[in-house]
């Protein structure tokens, strides 16, 4: 019960902060058709920043400025890159993101150096915020909880409450009918590439002082997002949604199991001594999210709530 | 109706312009590799070229992929790695020499082990995956070497886990007088198997299912419309493709003697990507310089400066940007410029670009070897012509500005020139 409870709760949270990311994405993804290499590139960038803004000033600053420099740096990364490479193609533009997430790890590389930075928790944060189980549970676990929820709620009246969110849902299915209409795509595609772009710097800002801030925390969380894009479907929020925390809670879980492949399929005579029979469950789990993304497209190719398909 | 009816022979190519552009290249390929031993080249540079030869199969391998059938892989090395794999345990196996089989083969051949075992590893593998293309094809290529990569360090029987598979090459029977102790030996491997390669996958090219792939490529409902299943032609290039990467792999087993589970990870899948595009994935040749040019950075400029992987993104990011053609294509476009334009506005317009270039990368250069011996932190500083640039002092920024808004401003106004709208 004890370890069900506690799976339960980081699951969620680790789902919410795959969320943040992911949202961004599957905005970017399904308005422009490609899919954003660097998108954890931002991830990252938004951990430093928040770790150079905590520096000189305040974690709270950080929490609000990181991720509006993010935003910028997404937007000037449209304006006079993505939409000069987008005459030559889809691949053109994966290659250029692809590209994009290995030149900011360089960077990120030499100005702060291969180590994790020393990017800590607020000290106003710090502290037990209840017992469960005889066991304390960390107070900014919940505060990335309610950040993250604020988050879903702010981008949810966004897209369905307001005018700009009504355009940015029709650029998402009829980018030309749109443009037709008299509204600047490009200028949308900018937006919404900055603001994904500033969610996923958000992301880093309460992320990377829970998880780690070294140069590889892109590489690790990039593929994973694009699991979450694509077993959630094109251009459906609700779906990466479901996805994010389908896999917050399976990696989670994964993890807690103890039990190798000979205890599952001991029935059908698999022996712990075999190399197949001593794998265990929670050595599994960093791989389960790639195994469902392969399935996925094989069974279901347009994702659980997808409208069409990749 | 008489325009109609054309008579084929007159679009064939001529002997002469198939033997200049397809024959003699290759024959010129194959005598540089010759000579190039005559020329007493050090032992670095024989191991240089030993890894060249590798990268040069494994990226016209992706090719294969990429530039021909239209399929963006980001697991490759997935087929390197488990060809490199199966050589690696078949030099164990010469080595331990008990089968009778494998105490008669020679190293010499284990490219072909390399070939049989990325063969195999692409008919599996590639079944499933080929049947999507795009996106989805580049996505399940991505989701599979993740897989592959984290069974690396699960299956430590075959993939020796973080130890990785040692073997030993001066094992077996010896062909051609070659023990493959010395690096001139495997050189001479290398060399033999890499044009091997070339001619292998150039006459690839010229197959029918070679001329299916890209016309799959191009346009998979009417490569359907005419009788040929889309999904059975990527499948077969996929499973060639794989197996020259495997015969890659094979090469790099007997050169390094070691494979670990690393060289299926993402890593090399991302590098022989940006080898096949640096070089230009429209152009045969184009892999292969953008090999070269590549393990050539790889070595050389690595022991100049620690941020070559940022030069490296650089190059890739201003290729992908200026230069969908990549270095084949910026040859073949100066070659072509040569022959029809004048020599007068030509030979100004490349100096102008020339000059731009460079003013840019000087500025990019300083800035960027100044800033990684500031984050380094040993006090080091970047004194190139005997100048002292440390992070304070103003003439470094001059250095870093005046060239790179210079040449920026120079390649402006080029190609405002060229394309006045």
């Amino acid at each position: 019960m004890e370890t069900i409870v506690f799976s339960l709760l980081n699951g969620v949270i680790y789902g919410l902060l795959l969320f943040m990311l992911s949202s961004g994405l599957t905005l970017i993804f399904s308005m422009m058709g490609v899919l954003n290499f660097a998108h954890a590139s931002f991830y990252m960038l938004g951990a430093y920043f928040a770790y150079t803004v905590t520096d000189a000033t305040s974690y709270w600053f950080a929490l609000i400025f990181a991720p509006i420099l993010v935003g910028l740096v997404g937007a000037g990364v449209e304006k006079w890159g993505l939409r000069r490479v987008h005459a030559n193609g889809h691949v053109a533009e994966l290659l250029f993101t692809f590209g994009l997430a290995y030149l900011i790890d360089e960077v990120i590389k030499i100005v702060y150096g291969r180590n994790a930075v020393d990017y800590r928790v607020p000290e106003a944060l710090d502290f037990p915020l209840f017992t469960l189980y005889g066991a304390q549970y960390p107070a900014y676990r919940i505060f990335m909880l309610l950040v993250a929820v604020a988050m879903l709620v702010a981008l949810w009246v966004l897209l369905k409450k307001t005018r700009a969110g009504l355009i940015i849902q029709a650029a998402l299915t009829h980018p030309h009918m749109v443009g037709h209409l008299g509204h600047n795509v490009p200028m949308i595609f900018m937006t919404v590439f900055g603001v994904g772009c500033a969610l996923a710097g958000l992301a880093g800002v309460i992320g990377g002082n829970y998880l780690v801030t070294d140069p590889f925390m892109a590489a690790y969380m990039g593929p994973i997002v694009f699991v979450v894009v694509v077993i959630g479907g094109m251009g459906s929020l609700e779906g990466a949604f479901v996805a994010s925390i389908l896999l917050g809670l399976l990696q989670t879980f994964a993890v807690s199991v103890d039990a190798s492949f000979a205890d599952l399929f001991g029935w059908i005579g698999l022996s712990s001594a075999t190399e197949v029979g001593r794998i265990t469950i929670a050595q599994l789990a960093p791989m389960l999210p790639y195994l469902l993304l392969v399935l996925i497209l094989f069974i279901r190719p347009r994702g659980l709530m997808g409208e069409r398909e990749l | 109706m008489t325009d109609m009816t054309q008579d084929y022979a007159d679009l064939a190519p001529s002997a002469s312009a198939k033997f200049y552009g397809r024959i003699l290249p290759i024959l010129l390929f194959a005598l540089l590799v010759v000579v190039i031993p005559f020329l007493g080249p050090s032992r670095t540079m024989y191991s240089l070229l030993n890894v060249m030869a590798i990268n040069i199969v494994f990226a016209l391998s992706y090719n294969m992929l990429l530039g021909r059938c239209g399929l963006l892989s980001f697991g490759h090395a997935v087929y390197y790695g488990l060809g490199g794999y199966c050589a690696v345990h078949a030099m164990t196996f010469i080595e331990a020499g008990t089968s009778p089989f494998w105490a008669n083969f020679p190293v010499f051949g284990l490219p072909l082990v390399g070939f049989a075992g990325g063969a195999l590893a692409g008919a599996i593998i590639g079944w499933p995956s080929c049947r999507r293309a795009g996106t989805p094809f580049a996505m399940i290529s991505l989701g599979v070497a993740e897989l592959i990569a984290a069974a690396g360090f699960m299956f430590l029987s075959f993939f020796g886990g973080e130890m990785g598979v040692s073997g030993d090459r001066m094992n077996g029977p010896q062909l051609f007088g070659l023990s493959m102790g010395p690096v001139e030996d495997v050189y001479w491997f290398m060399a033999f198997w890499v044009v091997a390669g070339l001619l292998g996958m150039y006459a690839f090219t010229r197959t029918p299912l070679g001329k299916l792939s890209e016309a799959t490529r191009d346009n998979p409902q009417r490569v359907q419309f005419i009788g040929y299943d889309p999904t059975r032609v990527r499948y077969l290039v996929f499973i060639a493709a794989g197996a020259f990467a495997g015969m890659a792999g094979g090469m790099s087993a007997v050169n390094y003697e070691i494979f670990t589970p690393e060289a299926v990870s993402l890593i090399p899948s991302g590098f022989v990507l940006i080898m096949a595009y640096v070089g230009g994935i429209g152009y045969f040749v184009g892999p292969v310089l953008g090999a070269v040019l590549l393990t050539f950075m790889q070595s050389m400029l690595s022991d100049y400066t620690e941020a070559w992987l940022l030069y490296l993104g650089v190059l890739f990011i201003s290729i992908v940007m200026f230069a969908p053609g990549g270095l084949a294509g910026i040859v073949f476009g100066l070659a072509h410029t040569a022959r029809h334009g004048e020599t007068g506005t030509v030979l100004k317009r490349w100096g102008g670009q020339a000059a731009g270039i460079g003013l840019a990368l000087a500025g990019l250069i300083v800035l960027v070897e100044v800033s990684t011996r500031w984050s380094n932190g040993y006090g080091e500083v970047f004194e190139p012509f005997g100048l002292h640039l440390t992070f304070t002092n103003p003439l470094t920024w001059v250095l870093i500005v005046v060239p790179f808004a210079a040449g920026v401003a120079i390649l402006r106004r080029l190609s405002r020139e060229e394309d006045p709208a």
